[in-house]
């Protein structure tokens, strides 16, 4: 008798084709779209043929810039990639020094949370032009948004699982002659540490979304900068490969997070169901 | 002067008495198995000799002194579960209480320190019987496995009181009857004072050398909190016989099933 569908695994070569085909569809939809198109008007910019894509990529990522002799393409990606490698962390420092502290010392809570809390309501968009009249239109404006837009989220988080490590380890530890800074150092940080780098993981989403948005409005350089500019000459045959790009460059960052915390916390990964 | 006095120790979570007027005193190096009826307030009183809790009403002592208010080390313990670190290894646990003991800013050993209390926790693992696992985290472990690294971690602190809530209860019955010859062998070598509960009062007759049972002395069916339970009976273990055994265990069924039908009242 056959298995009920829930309990039917594929193997993995089927698993890599069922995977690769929504992909392969969604391209030839495309192709075809976009002959249709320019069948009726060769100078239809919406949906270009992808040799003019192929055009794009080369003059963007693989000839000089006439004007500043470098890789467009690369220059943007460096600065965006910068920008967020250097927020994402400072975020997830504040995340786990504030959280952790929040949630292990009942006076600094008392102290931070209700602030924390006002302050994770208050919509980062919002206050984007202060942050440009505060920090000037340099990096530290557009590294400022996407700390204030994530690093309440994850000073929540992180209070929240501190929370919620079990009190009887908390009191075992103490038992054994722990104090307080012995229980935090090696009871609760090692064990709120993969739990960042999940949240980390969720929050990327929003983290791209301001880079994007601060690099949109005052920015030189930058992968969101470029998008916007070049939107003026309705050139969907850069943006779209820019998007594709920062797609790739998120899945790779978000890889990289959940490999290196598998390798790292085995004992984590463990009792876990991955997705 | 006894090791541990309870002097008219009370306990009340808001209008419910859950214990009321103990006095008793323990010797040291004895072994005192606790039973009584589910909610009877058993767990609530561990944790008074543990410190998480205080007497609302009179005070424990230990040899003259009040007990701290804290967990210490002179009080070692063993929950039914989650007494253990998931994210460190059987010998990291049990190596645990050594390094914070001896390095305050870092609570890690290095070099000769390490390498000394690395051989006192591997001589208690091997103690505890886990030396073959001494490398694996607490997910790769059974639960029995698991209940003898706690002993193990709370052990090599040579805590003064050992408290146990149950340590056992969710072991299957073969492996409960290893537990128990583990505990009687490292109660007897390292000359311990062991406070433990257990749900199964079988287990209270053979093991240790007194049985107490918490039980309510009065009982008002109206008001079901308004009067807490006590030790109702204080035996030495082996010297007592059947009939005792009998007369406890109807007492306590009779006990479980007036909570039941409280329970339901209250529900329904
Ligand atoms: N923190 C608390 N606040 C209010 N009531 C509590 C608290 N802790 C325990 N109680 C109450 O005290 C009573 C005794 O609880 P306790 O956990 O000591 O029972 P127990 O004898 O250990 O039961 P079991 O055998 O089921 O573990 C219960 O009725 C419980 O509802
Ligand atoms: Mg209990």
């Amino acid at each position: 008798m056959p298995r009920r569908l829930i309990n039917r695994q594929p193997s993995k070569p089927t698993r890599v084709a069922l995977g690769i085909l929504p992909f392969l569809m969604l391209i030839a939809i495309y192709m075809m779209a976009s002959h249709q198109r320019l069948l009726e008007n060769p100078s239809d910019k919406l949906l270009p043929a992808m040799s003019s894509f192929a055009n794009s990529i080369e003059r963007m990522a693989f000839s000089e810039n006439q004007r500043t002799g470098t890789y467009l393409f690369w220059d943007d990606t460096v600065s965006s990639m910068q920008r967020i490698c250097i927020a994402v962390s400072i975020s997830a420092f504040i995340g786990l020094l504030f959280g952790v502290a929040n949630g292990a010392i009942p006076y600094i809570r008392a102290k931070l949370s209700p602030l924390i809390t006002a302050i994770s309501l208050i919509p980062p968009m919002a206050i984007l032009p202060i942050l440009f009249i505060v920090f000037g239109l340099g990096e530290l404006a557009k590294v400022m948004l996407i700390v204030i837009g994530i690093a309440p989220f994850l000073i929540r988080d992180m209070q929240q699982r501190t929370l919620e490590v079990p009190a009887e380890q908390i009191i075992k530890a103490q038992t054994l002659g722990a104090n307080s800074w012995h229980i935090i150092l090696r009871v609760i940080v090692p064990q709120v540490v993969p739990r960042l780098i999940s949240s980390v993981r969720l929050s990327l989403g929003s983290a791209w979304l301001f880079l994007i948005a601060a690099e949109a409005i005052a920015s030189t350089e930058g992968l969101g900068y470029r998008i916007f500019l070049v939107r003026r000459y309705l050139a969907m045959d850069i943006i779209l490969p820019y998007v594709i790009w920062i797609t790739f460059l998120a899945f790779v960052f978000d890889f990289v997070l959940k490999k290196t915390s598998q390798k790292l916390f085995p004992w984590f990964h463990g009792s876990l169901k991955e997705s | 002067m006894p090791y541990i006095a309870m002097k008219n120790v009370s306990k009340e979570y808001g209008d419910q008495v859950v214990l009321e007027r103990l006095n008793n005193r323990v010797e040291q190096g004895e072994f005192i198995t606790i039973v009584g009826a589910s909610g009877c307030g058993k767990t609530t009183f561990l944790k008074m000799l543990l410190g998480t809790e205080v007497p609302s009403r009179g005070q424990i002592l230990l040899e003259n002194q009040t007990l701290s208010p804290e967990p210490d080390e002179n009080r070692g313990i063993v929950f039914q579960r989650y007494s253990v670190f998931p994210h460190m290894t059987v010998l990291q646990n049990v190596l645990f209480a050594k390094e914070v003991a001896q390095s305050s800013l870092l609570g890690r050993l290095f070099g000769a320190k390490r390498k000394q209390a690395m051989e006192q926790s591997l001589s208690m693992i091997e103690a505890v019987g886990l030396s073959h696992a001494q490398n694996k985290y607490p997910h790769e472990l059974s639960g029995g496995m698991q209940q003898r690294l706690a002993i193990a971690q709370s052990l090599i602190k040579k805590p003064r009181i050992l408290l146990l809530d149950e340590p056992f209860g969710a072991l299957d019955p073969g492996i409960r009857k290893d537990m128990h010859k583990l505990v009687l062998k490292l109660w007897r070598q390292y000359k311990l004072t062991i406070f433990m509960i257990t749900h199964d009062i079988k287990e209270g007759f053979y093991l240790g050398t007194r049985l107490w049972v918490f039980d309510k002395i009065r009982n008002d069916p109206h008001a079901p909190n308004a009067y807490g339970a006590a030790i109702t009976y204080d035996l030495p273990v082996g010297a007592c016989e059947a009939k005792v055994f009998q007369e406890i265990d109807q007492n306590l069924s009779k006990t479980n099933t007036a909570q039941k039908n409280i329970g339901e009242q209250s529900n329904g």
